[in-house]
């Protein structure tokens, strides 16, 4: 079992490949004659194919291609059709959301109608790829923990882009459609509402993000470690444990006092990754709606250290007489 | 051992020299400019530092005249500025102009050959206003320039157009079916980041406010959008990057709003942004009416002044040198008994706007007084957007048609008027539920 000591692993699956059980009646057939890829089993499985798209994965496949072509062309639009320059500054181009004047009226489409519609698909085919993994592991037999840990996912998208424009009653108030633009826009927020980093719930966001990191850190060097004893079989070792099992809780308790097992460090990532995009919309949700300066915020709740002032400046507006 | 064969050292070779391309050397220098620990500091590249301040040195003043002698304004014709130096200062202060401005091309580059009285040239008429310019910025402006002051070469540097100035830029070539949004395209006005690129229409030409973070706790009627914040934040790029300095030098990051944790320095750009706009709307505008196409863009709006244009990368133009001390001249308007009269004459060259300008400028004196009087009465709404937002579209329509050099310009374009900067007027707060 040496070869389990590599990032990546040595093994290479070659068996007849395998199409996967019968499909009940009525169902789409799954796509593509299986294959094989040396490099893809470097990383996992060599097999590749066949994939199961079904209805929802069709619609939701031609919604995500409207979008995709409808910010795509707005982006070659804004650079006069000019592949070249289209090239040259795509992380710069943008389809952006209505200006605020027109509130959460339906502007005219060269005015942000056209991010209005792109919006559309692209939400529709996110859910109906959301629908697609929930059927996929209802066929399966397997519970719907991927599905509701994308549906997470998904509510803190919605929040950007919809559930927050809604509550500020403008469009202008969401993401635009761009690579560089979305994070000058998510700058921007900050700056506006006074400061993210006062945010609770960015914190928090931040500390499962990161603790999702540490934990998948963590998980996946112990299981490695100790997979020369099998520990590579998990659900075999949560209910029949074994050796490996013992040998990787042993690790953490004598690391830290407490170890988490086979089974609830699964728990604990599924909740950890769930919790970044829950905690993430809720701060997104609250800002400008309920808190409109988060540093004052800060403030008023004793979160911000006070720095001893040598020199305080003054506001030149407040003074008397000076020239606006 | 086996995995270090020459293949792979080659190839660690060639990724760390990779990684350490990314890397400055020397190693930066820090000045700090805040409480300790903050990160106040800014920070200095020595070897780029010492390529700015060899290109920041400023020319060896000419030798002071000899006192006394006649007035110029007795000796020479049509001396409407200047009349009041002595002929050796005048003629000194003249050779001085031109080396600063018009090295190459010399006196005739402002003078024409019937006579040096003659104003059949624009770049004398020009050179008039920005002799004026300069006289008022270091008598009224000293919260921005200081004692220090300026001269023509702050900003000229030997050229007869200073090398960096801006026009309101119409962006890209679109399809007229895309409103221009003003923004995501790399330029190098905001540092290459893809907010608007045109920030100075707006700011430094218009008086749109600058202020977009709420300064309560909880919502109380502060509308202003992103987007809104994404206008305040190209102009702060352009700062930062003229000035050669990061946000720390005037703000305390923390919280960009708080003036009481703030550093000095943002007391002066708070001058500097209203100086920076007076002299493009009583100056440079203006003279657009005898400018040539050639000093103009695309709008046909003529060349103005923005922070790079005295700052070119420095934190003070020239780093700090008192070049003023040595030309008088320049550090005030001469004609100290009546400084209006010295305006009028030049606004006749701007052959339309001077009956709107002259009120204008005589508003903030008489504002008491007169402020039924129409003009004064739009420049004040003007003045205070911040304290009525929701009259604040009203107000900056009022203001655009109050100032003259605005209605000339068309800008925005009739088709970007939902955008920079009027995007920005927000709808009103859902009703509470």
């Amino acid at each position: 079992m040496a070869e389990y000591q590599n990032i990546f692993t040595r093994v290479q699956v070659r068996e007849p490949a395998y199409p996967g059980v019968e499909l009940p009646k009525g169902e789409l057939p799954r796509l593509g004659k299986p294959g094989f890829n040396y490099w893809i089993g470097k990383f996992g499985d060599a097999q590749i194919g066949p994939i199961y798209l079904g209805w929802a994965g069709i619609a939701s496949l031609i919604c995500g291609f409207v979008a995709f072509e409808i910010i795509g062309l707005n982006m070659l639009a804004s650079v006069n059709w000019n592949p070249i320059e289209f090239v040259k500054n795509l992380f710069w181009l943008a389809l952006e959301p209505p200006p605020p004047a027109y509130g959460l009226s339906i502007p005219p489409l060269g005015d942000g109608g056209w991010w209005l519609m792109a919006g559309f698909f692209l939400t529709l085919s996110i859910l109906l790829w959301w629908l697609r993994t929930y059927q996929r592991a209802i066929a399966l037999g397997t519970g719907t923990h991927v599905a509701w840990a994308f549906a997470a996912a998904i509510f803190f998208y919605l929040t950007l882009g919809f559930i927050r424009p809604l509550l500020m009653g403008s469009w202008g108030e969401a993401v635009p459609f761009g690579i560089f633009p979305h994070l000058d826009w998510t700058a921007a927020i900050s700056i506006r509402y006074g400061n993210f980093y006062y945010n609770p719930f960015h914190a928090l966001s931040i500390a499962f993000l990161y603790g999702s990191a540490v934990l998948f850190a963590m998980h996946g060097g112990t299981i490695l470690a100790a997979s020369r004893y099998g520990a590579d079989r998990e659900i075999d070792q949560i209910t029949d444990r074994g050796t490996a099992a013992e040998r990787a809780a042993l690790l953490w308790r004598w690391t830290m006092g407490f170890n988490a097992t086979m089974e609830s460090i699964h728990r604990w990532a599924w909740w950890f990754a769930v919790l970044t995009v829950i905690t993430a919309g809720i701060g997104i949700l609250l800002t400008g709606t309920v808190v409109e300066n988060w540093y004052l915020w800060g403030v008023k709740h004793g979160m911000v250290a006070p720095y001893p002032s040598e020199l305080t400046v003054q506001d030149p507006t407040l003074l008397q007489g000076v020239s606006q | 051992m086996k995995i270090f064969d020459s293949k792979s050292l080659v190839l660690a070779a060639l990724g760390a020299s990779a990684l350490l391309a990314g890397c400055e050397m020397p190693p930066p220098d820090t000045v700090q400019n805040g409480y300790r620990g903050l990160q106040m500091q800014t920070n200095y590249n020595p070897r780029l530092l010492q390529e700015s301040l060899d290109a920041n040195i400023p020319p060896e003043p000419i030798p002071a005249a000899a006192p006394g002698g006649p007035k110029a304004k007795d000796l020479y014709k049509n001396v409407q500025v200047l009349g009041e130096l002595s002929v050796g200062e005048f003629n000194r202060l003249m050779v001085a102009l031109t080396t600063w401005v018009a090295p190459e091309q010399g006196c005739y580059y402002c003078h024409v050959n019937e006579g040096f009285e003659y104003d059949g040239i624009y770049t004398k008429v020009v050179s008039r206003r920005m002799i004026q310019m300069t006289q008022t910025t270091n008598a009224n402006w000293k919260d921005h320039v200081a004692d220090t002051g300026v001269t023509c070469y702050t900003c000229h540097r030997g050229n007869p157009v200073p090398q960096y100035v801006w026009t309101s830029d119409p962006g890209p070539g679109q399809p007229s079916m895309l409103a221009p949004t003003g923004q995501n395209i790399p330029s190098k006005t905001v540092a290459y980041s893809s907010l608007p690129y045109d920030p100075f229409t707006p700011f430094l030409s218009q008086d749109n406010d600058i202020r977009v973070i709420g300064d309560t706790v909880l919502p109380q009627g502060n509308r202003r959008s992103i987007k809104q914040a994404e206008w305040t934040y190209g102009l702060m790029m352009h700062m930062s990057d003229s000035l050669g300095v990061n946000c720390t030098y005037c703000h305390n990051t923390r919280s960009f709003y708080s003036w009481d944790q703030s550093a000095p320095a943002r007391t002066t750009a708070w001058y500097a942004i209203r100086h920076v706009r007076e002299m493009n709307n009583d100056y440079v505008t203006p003279l657009g009416e005898i400018l040539p196409d050639t000093r103009k863009g695309p709008l046909g709006d003529p060349y103005k002044i923005y922070c790079t244009t005295c700052h070119q990368g420095a934190y003070k133009p020239l780093y700090g040198a008192p070049m003023l001390k040595d030309y008088p001249s320049l550090a005030q308007p001469l004609t100290a008994a009546e400084p209006e009269a010295n305006e009028a004459p030049a606004a006749d060259a701007a052959t339309e706007a001077p009956a709107v300008e002259v009120q204008a400028m005589a508003a903030p004196a008489e504002e008491a007084a007169v402020s039924d009087a129409p003009p004064a009465e739009e420049v004040q709404t003007a003045e205070a957007p911040a304290k009525a937002p929701a009259e604040a579209g009203a107000a900056s329509d009022e203001a655009a048609q109050a100032a003259p050099a605005a209605a000339e310009m068309q800008y925005p374009p009739p088709a970007m008027m939902q955008y920079p900067p009027a995007p920005l007027v927000y709808p009103p707060a859902p009703a509470p539920r």
